[in-house]
């Protein structure tokens, strides 16, 4: 076996064969499904904590009831008291606020307000703008003689449905399956790069500071031994994504063979016809989307990206010693164009052809975060050529620099280098 | 035959004249003594042996051809001087790694490994990983992996710090097995009473440059005073001569310093005639640490940095 393949293999065997590597990889999942489960959970379930607020109503705007005042408020309306006097009372008689609703012009309403012992939440606020604005509306329907009931009858309530004509014949798109399927796949992309390029640094500097990379620059080339670990480490990481998607795959077969009820008792929720056919429109989602071009496009942006950066944290591992802050300062001006391409995902996420989102997909220190970002939406085929052709050249030009810092600096002890220096020792001869 | 043949090496550093203008041969079975002040240039000389650097100039002829770094790597083995292992990897997975990035089959490397285990006793440690080990033991497990491949030329940075003496002398033994088998060593140092014990040819190198070469006894030889030890009760009296100088005078005890044109056998008839008994006479040659000294001595402590254009 040639030298660089043993380097790969210890570099990929020792991470592999730790029980921690195990552990991560199959508990990260776990956590992640556990923690989605929990926030749906959260927001699916009523909040049994019912607010009661008070309300002040000089105009007697509700009449004394606000109807559908739904699951979450109770409101108490305090007769006999205006703005000023109720003030002072609201926290004694156990209210956490009080709407004041002063008498207004039903042409100019203004100057409702809600006082409370703390800031209300946004979905308290808008809560109840939403029964003022609707009682307004009543009061002012009545005022040009129109019954409310009958114009609720008459206001129609549409969804679009939105089909991309493929070759394939129409597919349903799915909006918002295919906005969480390219916002997950972006995130994934920059938290690999970021996860697996410090671990490259930190071997690199593991390997200074023990003064193994003396002995074993002895015996190969400087350039093999990063490139050897930058692959070895990068195939950790394809291994941890494998292992993702076949756990994925075995939990989608296995869970209804486990539990042949689960799917009945979610359609049998009844009750809630709604989430039931949630669910089907999210399969519905999935099966719509280019699942291979995802997988593929992932794979390709994913060892492009942590390949273009990890040659830049194995020259930063190169040239600090144990001081742990140097390699922050250092690390810093690499980090700065992942959250760039971060950024520029999550807009691009929902404008995926604007020119900010085009140009983040061809840049190519931010190609493979933003790109993922686009890719359940139709990229021409010239901008996904030209960004993986990019993404290729920048990899091989960043390492063939970085090479030669580290060649310097894995030998270098001491002060850590200016940029100055590093700059002059990428780009000198031979 | 020579093993090792510098040619005018030279290696500047943007602040350093790290190696300057240095040659030297060393032959088959020798062990090299490279000795110098910290900061001299040794480790950089050493790392241009290893293939780490290339010189700026000059030429590394290894076994009669022209070095050339990557293919003769089987042929060099090379201990830094602040160890080098990984730690959280097993003892018996680093050293057969090790032997392998140096050229080895894997099962030519693993009986090798296993002669060295059973022979430094260290069996046992096959599953342990080395930051189990105290300092002495990652040094023998160092020598080993340095050793193991059988290479030609084996070229130990400080070898015996940290070790207790039984350790050290298992592994000075092995020192004088690999050369009596044919090995060259270079060991670099600057602790002179284990150059004047295990080495057979000595260099010294100062500010980048060579400014001793030769066998042990050769230099002692050059740089002796005419110093000689006299084994007898002397008294006071009976140095009113001008034939020696007297250095220093114990009861018993004499150390004397021939005169311009004396021979020892004049001072012993000198004495003779004086009927002073006799035990012992003996010519005293400088120690390698009083010559280091001598010769470093005066040239500033540490190096300082200069411009080189």
């Amino acid at each position: 076996m040639n030298k660089v393949g043993l380097i790969i293999s210890r570099e990929y065997f020792t991470r592999v064969k730790k029980k921690s590597f195990l552990i991560t990889t199959i508990l990260v999942p776990l956590v992640i499904i556990g923690f989605y489960a929990a926030i749906i959970a959260i927001s699916l379930k009523d909040s049994d904590e019912k607010q009661t607020i008070a309300v002040v109503d000089e105009a007697n705007l509700f009449n004394g009831q606000i109807p559908d005042a739904g699951k979450s408020f109770t409101f108490k309306f305090i007769p006999n008291e205006t703005e000023k006097t109720f003030i002072t009372k609201y926290k004694d008689q156990g209210y956490q606020s009080f709407l004041y609703i002063p008498p207004f012009d039903l042409n100019k309403p203004d100057k409702f307000i809600l006082h409370s012992q703390s800031s209300a939440s946004l979905p308290t606020t808008s809560a109840i703008e939403k029964y003022i604005n609707k009682a307004i509306r009543d009061k002012r329907l009545v005022a040009q003689g129109f019954d409310p009931k009958k114009y609720e009858s008459i206001v129609a309530d549409v969804n679009l449905d939105n089909t991309i004509d493929t070759k394939d014949g129409a597919k349903k798109s799915v909006a918002g399956v295919a906005y969480a399927v390219s916002f997950a796949c972006g995130i994934l992309i920059y938290m690999m790069m970021i996860i697996y390029g410090t671990q490259v640094m930190r071997g690199v500097t593991e390997e200074k500071t023990n003064r193994i990379a003396e002995v074993i620059v002895s015996s190969v080339k400087p350039f093999q031994l990063m490139m050897g670990k930058i692959i070895g480490i990068g195939a950790v990481g394809l291994t941890q994504f494998a292992i993702w998607i076949i756990l994925i795959f075995t939990m989608q077969l296995a869970l209804p063979l486990i539990f042949p009820d689960l799917l009945n008792q979610v359609n049998n929720a009844g009750n809630n016809a709604e989430t039931a056919s949630m669910a089907a429109t999210a399969m519905q989602g999935f099966s719509s989307l280019p699942l291979f071009k995802i997988a593929a496009s992932f794979i390709f942006y994913f060892l492009g990206g942590y390949l273009t950066y990890a040659s830049l944290f194995a020259a930063v591992g190169s040239v600090v010693s144990e001081d742990q802050q140097e390699a922050q300062q250092l690390i810093f001006p690499i980090l700065m164009p992942i959250i760039l391409g971060f950024v520029i995902m999550t807009k691009a996420v929902n404008e995926p052809n604007s020119s900010l989102a085009v140009f983040g997909s061809l840049f190519p220190l931010t190609s493979p975060i933003v790109m993922m970002g686009r890719i359940t939406y139709d990229i021409p085929f010239w901008q996904m050529a030209l960004s993986m052709l990019l993404l290729v050249g920048c990899f091989l030009l960043f390492t063939w620099i970085t090479g030669k810092i580290y060649r310097t600096g894995i030998l270098m002890y001491g002060k850590k280098p200016s940029w100055k220096e590093m700059i002059k020792w990428g780009f000198r001869k031979s | 035959m020579n093993v090792l043949e510098l040619e005018h090496i030279k290696k500047y550093f943007a602040t350093q004249k790290a190696v300057d203008d240095i040659s030297m041969t060393i032959a088959e079975g020798q062990i090299f003594g490279l000795l110098g002040p910290n900061g001299a240039g040794k480790t950089t000389l050493l790392r241009m042996i290893t293939g780490i650097f290339y010189p700026d100039s000059g030429q590394i002829t290894l076994n009669g051809k022209k070095f050339d770094a990557l293919n003769d790597a089987i042929n060099i083995g090379y201990m830094p001087e602040e160890r080098g292992l990984y730690k959280k990897m097993k003892i018996g997975e680093q050293a057969l790694y090790l032997a392998r990035l140096k050229g080895m089959s894997k099962a030519d490397a693993m009986t090798e490994i296993k002669r060295w285990f059973v022979k430094f006793e260290m069996e046992s440690w096959w599953n342990k990983k080395v930051e189990d080990l105290s300092k002495g033991m990652s040094q023998k497990l160092q020598f080993v992996t340095t050793v193991l491949h059988r290479p030609k030329l084996i070229i130990l940075d400080e070898p015996f710090s940290g070790l207790d003496p039984v350790n050290a002398n298992l592994i000075k033994d092995e020192i004088f097995n690999l050369a009596r088998n044919g090995t060259t060593i270079i060991f670099s140092t600057h602790r002179m009473e284990q150059v004047e014990e295990i080495c057979n040819h000595i260099a010294l190198v100062n500010k980048g440059k060579k400014i001793l070469d030769g066998t042990v006894q050769q230099v002692k030889q050059d740089f002796k005073e005419n110093i000689y030890s006299l084994g007898a009760p002397v008294l006071a009296e009976h140095l009113m001569t001008h034939i020696f100088e007297v250095v220093k005078h114990e009861p018993g005890k004499l150390l004397l310093k021939l005169g311009e044109g004396t021979s020892p056998n004049d001072v012993l008839k000198y004495f003779i005639n004086q009927n002073v008994p006799i035990i012992s006479f003996n010519e005293v040659l400088p120690s390698l640490n009083d010559i280091f000294i001598r010769l470093v001595e005066g040239t500033a402590a540490a190096r300082q940095f200069q411009t080189i254009n």
